[in-house]
């Protein structure tokens, strides 16, 4: 929908909720709680975007900082399993111990720096993957007629309505040795052998791939639906061969879904933990499953968390570079 | 309306000389989609440096037949050839063709620069070259101090002249213009008319443009083939078409028109007598009609060619009726007068205005006589 759009039905829901706000308003817990909220400068506007930052300072903020407040501790074998960051000494004095060790742990062990890499390796490709995959499926349904284009969006939403461990499981029984496609092969005399698929890399990126690729069809989608095709025409008409158009025309008006596609698949599978574990073998190297092992296998908390700070610090690094990269294609 | 267009010496009406090969020949060209019949069976011949109007209604098929041009659509049925070559399967970027698109459709993540020189690069257009050209193109179309602009930061009238320059760089034998005006206010699309005008006349290219704008046709054109229903129902000059028109359609189309239904009572080789009770006299018509007598027929006559009155004029036998002023509508430059007929009829009438200001001025609810000359009624049978 377009501004206009959205601004003319903010307009008809204001006035068709205005009676019901008016009578909500008279209720005696709301009116104490705006009161309150008046008292503290929150009215209106000021009001509405107050909440989502609470939301996000609640249930994103408070939960970080004390991740943050772990990575600095040490790992005790008590309940909970870390040492205080400060202490109030009887004679007044306030000790803060940071314990950096944790941190020059993930520098000094191979184990961590390898996972992370791997897990960029693996997440990069996976998201080149989805990207080869999604595109021609984004364009097809962006092309298609507008009936078609609503089953075709349906039918990639769908795998949603279905859980998500579930899926996964589900691919176990794929790629086994005595799996459906093994199986299938073996009876049509294609090969001798099961392949061996299930723990694997292999195993892993089909994990990923099938997992994500609806977040990468999606925005590639919007970004190919709102493209005029009489661009096309009109570069076919200075002589431009179709081929050409594609990567001259097309390709540079889709770089925001691009973008934010690649994004929406990288960054959740960088620190993917459920597929590795269910997919992958003993030497899939993930971070997620490293912190999983840190934090449950050897209750070390101190250094789980200083991984997942230190994850959190290259997402956000390919969070900054990602919005650069946005605000350049976005730029019309 | 058609005075302003002075006559080029190199056209000398290509379309009248038998032996002048078209430029563009359409031959029977049905278009459909699916059992809806955009264009109905067209045939038509363009001439080289021709200005050519399609004018029509919105959803006539004007842009399906200039799209089978340019090559995005494919005909049903019928040829089309250009400058004698058959152009069926040949690809749009195969075609010396270049198209003006009503969008305009310009590439919205290259500047101006970069959209002028798109199709040049398509050719490899060695870099010194490409970049001259592209830089005098921007400075026919007043565009040099925009080249690094995206069109989203031009007005309308800037990036329509981007989307002509890009059309025009490629020095294409053709033009097709779709609506090229279409989004512009009054006064930029009347000086934007004649730029066209100098610049087909520049550069001596084929236009061919679409419009459903009337008075547009009537500036731009050499010729006009006004369309309706899929159908090309007249070709004919600007004046053709005005002073002409074959049929009811055509003659209330372009330009107002007051039509009398009638029957022929009276005719010879060279004139004829209607009699209409629509417009409550007879008219005489100065010269013959190919109509079989006594066929349902309609007179018109436009506005501007009828004289009225509040004395009788000489001759009240023939060509003059009576009335009642029911609305004067003054538009400055001209008034324009409805006037009740006995019949019931409203005709209209617009005359100049002459003079600032009479008392004699004829009024609301006047008794008025109207009379025209027996060269003014065109006798229209379909
Ligand atoms: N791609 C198409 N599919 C179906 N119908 C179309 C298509 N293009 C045009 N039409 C129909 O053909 C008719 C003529 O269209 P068009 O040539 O664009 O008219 P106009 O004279 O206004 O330019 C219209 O009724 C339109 O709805
Ligand atoms: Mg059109």
């Amino acid at each position: 929908m377009s501004r206009a759009g959205y601004l003319a039905l903010g307009d008809q829901l204001a006035t068709s909720a205005e009676p019901l706000i008016r009578n909500l308003v008279r209720l005696a817990p709301i009116r104490i709680l705006l009161n309150l909220f008046g008292r503290l400068g929150l009215r209106g506007r000021g009001l509405v975007i107050f909440l989502p930052y609470a939301w996000l300072a609640l249930f994103f903020l408070i939960p970080f900082v004390i991740v943050l407040k772990i990575s600095f501790a040490d790992q005790l074998i008590a309940r909970p399993p870390y040492s205080a960051l400060w202490e109030l000494s009887e004679k007044g004095y306030l000790t803060i111990k940071l314990n950096l060790n944790n941190y020059r742990f993930l520098i000094d062990d191979a184990l961590y720096w390898k996972a992370y890499l791997n897990s960029v390796k693996i997440a990069f490709v996976s998201a080149l993957i989805c990207l080869i995959v999604g595109y021609p499926m984004a364009y097809g349904m962006a092309r298609a007629d507008k009936a078609w284009r609503n089953i075709l969006l349906m039918l990639v939403i769908l795998p949603f309505w279905t859980s998500f461990l579930l899926r996964v499981y589900a691919w176990i029984g794929l790629l086994n040795n005595n799996g459906i496609i093994n199986n299938a092969l073996l009876g049509l005399g294609l090969i001798d052998q099961p392949i061996v698929m299930m723990k694997t890399d292999f195993a892993v990126y089909v994990g990923i791939v099938y997992s994500y690729l609806p977040f990468m069809i999606l925005p590639l989608f919007t970004a190919l639906e709102k493209m005029d095709v009489t661009l096309l025409e009109a570069a076919a008409d200075l002589g431009c061969k179709p081929l050409k158009a594609f990567f001259t025309i097309t390709i540079p008006l889709s770089m925001p879904g691009i973008i934010a596609g690649f994004s929406l698949v990288f960054i959740p599978a960088l620190g993917e933990f459920v597929i590795p574990d269910l997919l992958g073998g003993t030497d899939t190297l993930m971070i997620g499953h490293v912190l999983w092992n840190e934090f449950f296998s050897n209750r070390a908390w101190p250094v789980a968390s200083a991984v997942a700070i230190a994850m959190l610090l290259l997402v956000l690094v390919i969070l900054y570079l990602q919005s650069r990269f946005q605000r350049a294609a976005e730029a019309p | 309306m058609s005075e302003g267009k002075k006559p080029d010496p190199l056209m000398v009406a290509p379309w009248k000389d038998p032996a002048a090969t078209p430029y563009i020949r359409i031959q029977n060209v049905t278009k459909k989609f699916g059992d809806f019949v955009a264009v109905n069976n067209v045939s038509l011949n363009i001439y080289k440096q021709e200005l050519f109007c399609l004018l029509g209604g919105s959803g006539c098929g004007k842009s399906t037949l200039l799209r089978m041009l340019a090559g995005f659509e494919e005909p049903d049925g019928g040829q089309i050839f250009l400058d004698g070559q058959d152009m069926a399967g040949i690809a749009p970027y195969k075609r010396p063709v270049n198209m003006m698109f009503q969008s305009y459709a310009l590439f919205p993540h290259m500047n101006v620069e970069d959209n002028v020189a798109f199709g040049l690069k398509q050719d490899h257009t060695p870099k010194k070259e490409l970049w001259d050209r592209v830089k005098g193109m921007l400075e026919m179309v007043k565009l040099s101090g925009f080249a690094s602009r995206k069109p989203h930061q031009l007005s309308g009238g800037q990036r329509q002249r981007v989307a002509l320059a890009r059309a025009l760089v490629k020095q294409p034998k053709l033009l097709l213009l779709d609506e090229p005006l279409g989004a512009l206010d009054r006064k930029l699309r009347e000086s934007t008319q004649f730029e066209l005008m100098n610049i087909q006349e520049k550069l001596g290219v084929t236009f061919v443009v679409v419009t459903h704008d009337q008075e547009e046709a009537m500036t731009l054109a050499s010729r006009i083939g006004v369309m309706n229903l899929g159908q090309i129902v007249q070709v004919g000059t600007p004046t053709e078409i005005y002073e002409f028109p074959t049929s009811r359609f055509v003659a209330d189309f372009v330009g107002s028109v007051n039509m009398f239904d009638g029957r022929i009572t009276d005719e010879d080789n060279d004139y004829v007598r209607i009699s209409s009770e629509d417009a409550g006299c007879t008219i005489f018509i100065n010269h013959g009609v190919a109509a079989p007598p006594s066929a349902a027929l309609a007179v018109a006559i436009r506005p501007e060619k009828i004289a009225i009155s509040r004395s009788p004029p000489a001759n009240t036998q023939e060509n003059c009726t009576q009335g009642i002023v029911e609305d004067i509508a003054y538009m400055g430059d001209m008034s324009v007068f409805n006037v009740r007929l006995k019949s019931g009829k409203l005709a209209k009438v617009t005359q100049p205005n002459l003079v600032r200001h009479t008392d004699d001025a004829i009024h609301w609810d006047d008794h008025v006589f109207m009379s025209w000359h027996a060269a003014s009624g065109v006798v229209l049978t379909v």
